[in-house]
């Protein structure tokens, strides 16, 4: 023997450690839905009682599916591609699916991380960029867009986005904005250089970063006032909730969207990992630290917007308090916060004309607990309120999207790998493209189609993008990964390679989800969802200064040529899974017929099939 | 001569003669105070002083304590005041020259008085907006500049030092494996090595 091997060429690249491993799985689950996702979902589905729906889906969808990819992932020891083909030519499609799907939520999940960046590079400034409003032109006032919304939605609509008034409307390129798309795909470039020895020394801090923030922000924003107005408000259960079929599907979605799997990242991390590893409890772990990372977030985040909600709240108060004193001309510090319902009461009673002319605002604090946001809202719009109010907000802003960051980019590494590992399976690179090169050709063909997000109209499309691609496509591939498993290679033959890695066969439990519950939940879900979808005509709130109801956003319908894009965006991914299927078909039978025409083939025994099928696949 | 009757919002105590009234007055201005500290006769001096000296950078004239006259006082801390000309203490200074001094010195009043627009309004007199101070290169771009000069130099560094390390191994492929197996021979024989995944059946 003494066959020369070539290190770092033929011999599949290697975790340095079982950290290295878990932190990057869990930092690829755990991204910015966990922290802008999951608390809107709680607080609008009854809080606590939100947990029981999202518990039930994490054991009987989530954990499941988990299980399934790492474990195939480890045991065929290949990227998406060649997994689902080995499995079963006609499954390869599957692979290829993953592969798209990656590739397009790589594409706009960047952009999130380049406007991350934007509000990171502006936060060294003191006062923060989002806390005054611009002057007009003749220097005479502020800017309308600005006094009818707030600074901080025109910071974030006007200064940042530099949005359109609809998504026809392309506008131009934001240079801003390009740049910061640039420096984001440059970042995850230098992780994924030597691919994952660099990206797996990346994780330690990605990884593990947003978890020291979050703690940080929790000890702060605890001692703050209002906090507990926030959590009471998110955690209070309203279990009259849980009769409506939306919150069951939310949360199914919900766990199955936050946990990343089917996007074909998954296998390829195991695929890097020793033979006989215990893959169960790997699952386990990322699985319920996942869950567990958006319980944690939650708390923080409720807390500061519980703060936001009751400033807002003195704030208003307080400007009522002003108009009635110098109307009434009431003793300085008379009347606060404290009493003003006491002295409101009485001047009503006594004054009841005047209170009713003047101009005074209605102050509700539950009208300002309610007024919630998700996604993107959240982080640029409410939350950067909030800092704004803290004192020290400079450094709060700073951590806040350092955080982001780190957590927009754990979940990147996995999308980009997922990406990367089936274009060297697919063989389609020569080989003498050093891996180096391939990354950058990857990441600048990304960065050129992401283009399109940096355009005046790019929000709307990264919505687009956000509510189809990363939706529908992966239910189904989700739903023909646990099919073709559990029943295409045979729910024995997997039961023996999970025997082969951990040492004990799956429970009853596991075998009970993989053939049954969970694609049955994923049918009912994908089902829910489209005909959710399909009920009516997509539309989207845009933001137009010239809306009579502004700063409300107006809600506008797809135009036809958009439309066709989303069907397209949904189609296109899941379109390889059926040609594959259809031209192995075709494949197989052309080659039966052939066989049976030459009689036994004697370079094929069929008593080796397992093993040849597994060296054909494995000397790539 | 028509009356100016600037009205201020600020704390009170007794007042003497007073020249003005809502009649008299062509439009009223009011002022109050926000205070932190307690309204009394010391402050309401400070206060007339810092008119004076407001309407005698504005007119280049001299204004004397006397001149600033202050009347109808509310515990909200909300007066009328009214400007005299220094020459003839009969005749009032005109609203309009009033406000454009008292909005050219404004921020000096708020200093003196420790108020800030917020705390201290003349009404009818709008506060100057300050422009927002905008740096010759705007602060983002330095970070950015930082950031991408940090990204930048370690890519380089990476790939060339990938480059070299391949360079490295190339040369010294043919005489370092030979000392290899020439050294281990004698301890290892790495037909039957169990570690070699490519191990054919």
């Amino acid at each position: 023997m003494g066959e020369e091997k070539n290190p770092g060429t033929e011999e599949r690249p290697k975790w340095d450690n079982k950290v290295q491993y878990l932190l990057t799985c869990i930092g690829f689950a755990v991204g910015i839905g966990n922290l802008w996702r999951f608390p809107y979902l709680c607080q609008i589905y009854g809080g606590g009682a939100f947990l029981i729906p999202y518990l039930i889906a994490l054991v009987f969808q989530g954990l499941p599916l988990l299980y399934l990819e790492l474990a195939i992932g480890q045991r065929l020891r290949m990227g998406s591609i060649g997994v689902w083909k080995n499995i079963s030519p006609m499954l390869g499609g599957v692979g290829i699916a993953s592969m798209v799907v990656s590739f397009l939520v790589s594409m706009f999940y960047n952009t999130i991380i380049a406007w991350v960046l934007w509000y990171f590079f502006n936060s060294f400034q003191n006062p923060l960029p989002w806390s005054q409003c611009p002057l007009n032109a003749n220097q005479t006032g502020y800017s309308s867009e600005c006094e009818k919304s707030t600074s901080v939605n025109y910071f974030w609509y006007r200064e940042t986005l530099n949005i359109t008034e609809d998504i026809g409307i392309s506008g131009s390129l934001q240079w801003w904005m390009v740049i910061c798309l640039a420096t984001a795909w440059c970042v995850i470039y230098i992780c994924f250089i030597k691919g994952i020895d660099s990206m797996g020394k990346a994780v330690y801090v990605t990884a593990t970063f947003p978890y020291l923030v979050l703690t940080i922000f929790l000890i702060r924003a605890l001692t703050l006032p209002g906090a507990t107005d926030g959590l009471v408000y998110l955690f209070t259960p309203d279990w009259e909730i849980l009769k409506k079929p939306q919150v069951w599907l939310d949360a199914a979605t919900q766990i199955f969207f936050s946990l990343s799997v089917a996007f074909g990242g998954l296998i390829a991390f195991s695929s890097y990992n020793a033979e006989r590893n215990d893959c169960e409890r790997d699952a386990l772990v990322v699985g319920i630290t996942n869950s567990a990372t958006s319980l944690y977030g939650s708390i923080p985040i409720f807390s500061i917007l519980g703060f936001k909600a009751r400033t807002n709240f003195n704030t208003c108060l307080e400007q009522n308090i002003l108009t009635l004193t110098n109307h009434f001309d009431i003793a300085e510090r008379n009347m606060t916060v404290e009493n003003y319902d006491q002295w409101f009461d009485y001047l009503n009673v006594t004054h009841p004309g005047d209170i009713a002319s003047l101009p005074l605002r209605v102050c509700d604090l539950q009208n300002f607990l309610d007024q919630s946001a998700s996604g993107t809202g959240l982080a640029f719009i409410v939350f950067t309120e909030a800092v704004l109010e803290m004192p020290g907000s400079q450094v709060w802003a700073v951590l806040f999207f350092v955080m982001l960051l780190s957590l927009g980019l754990s979940s990147m590494f996995g999308n980009v790998e997922g990406v990367l590992t089936p274009l060297q399976e697919l063989k389609l690179v020569p080989k003498w493209l050093p891996h180096e090169v391939l990354t950058a050709i990857v990441c600048l063909v990304s960065f050129l189609i992401g283009l399109i997000f940096t355009l005046g109209s790019g929000n709307y499309w990264v919505e687009v993008f956000n509510a189809y691609v990363g939706s529908v496509p992966l239910l189904i591939i989700a739903f023909c990964e646990m099919v073709g498993v559990a029943y295409i290679y045979g729910m024995k033959t997997f039961s023996e390679d999970i025997y082969f890695m951990t040492g004990r066969r799956p429970n009853i439990y596991w075998k009970a989800c993989w053939m049954v519950i969970s694609p049955l939940m994923l049918l009912v879900v994908f089902v829910a969802y489209v005909a959710l979808q399909a009920g009516t005509y997509p539309t989207y709130p845009a933001w137009n200064p010239n809306y009579e109801n502004f700063p409300q956003t107006e809600t506008k319908e797809y135009p036809k040529w958009v439309f066709g894009i989303i069907v397209a965006l949904v189609v296109v991914p899941i379109l390889s899974i059926p040609v594959v299927a259809v031209y192995n078909l075709i494949r197989c039978g052309m080659k039966k017929s052939n066989a049976n025409v030459s009689g036994p083939n004697p370079y094929s025994n069929e008593a080796f099939e397992i093993e040849t099928q597994e060296r054909n696949t494995q000397s790539i | 001569m028509w009356s100016s009757c600037v009205r201020t919002r600020s704390m009170l105590s007794p007042t003497t003669l007073c020249v003005c009234n809502e009649k008299t007055a062509l439009s009223f201005l009011k002022i109050w105070f926000m205070l932190q500290y307690e309204w009394n006769r010391n402050q309401r001096f400070l206060f007339q002083a810092a008119i004076a000296f407001a309407m005698s950078h504005h007119l280049d004239l001299e204004f004397n304590v006397s001149n600033i006259l202050v009347c109808d006082e509310t515990p909200r801390v909300s007066f009328w005041f009214v400007v005299t000309s220094p020459d003839d203490p009969s005749r009032l200074v005109g609203k309009e020259s009033v406000e454009l001094a008292v909005r050219a010195s404004r921020s000096r009043i708020n200093n003196i008085l420790l108020l800030n627009d917020a705390t201290l309004e003349f009404i009818g007199v709008l506060p100057t907006l300050a422009a927002p101070v905008k740096p010759a290169t705007p602060s983002w771009l330095i970070v950015f500049g930082v950031v991408i000069g940090i990204i930048g130099a370690g890519i380089v560094f990476l790939l060339v030092s990938t480059v070299v390390q391949k360079k490295r191994y190339v040369d010294d492929d043919e005489e370092a494996q030979m000392k290899r197996m020439a050294g281990n021979e004698g301890i290892c024989n790495t037909s039957f090595s169990e570690c070699d995944r490519n191990t054919q059946m």
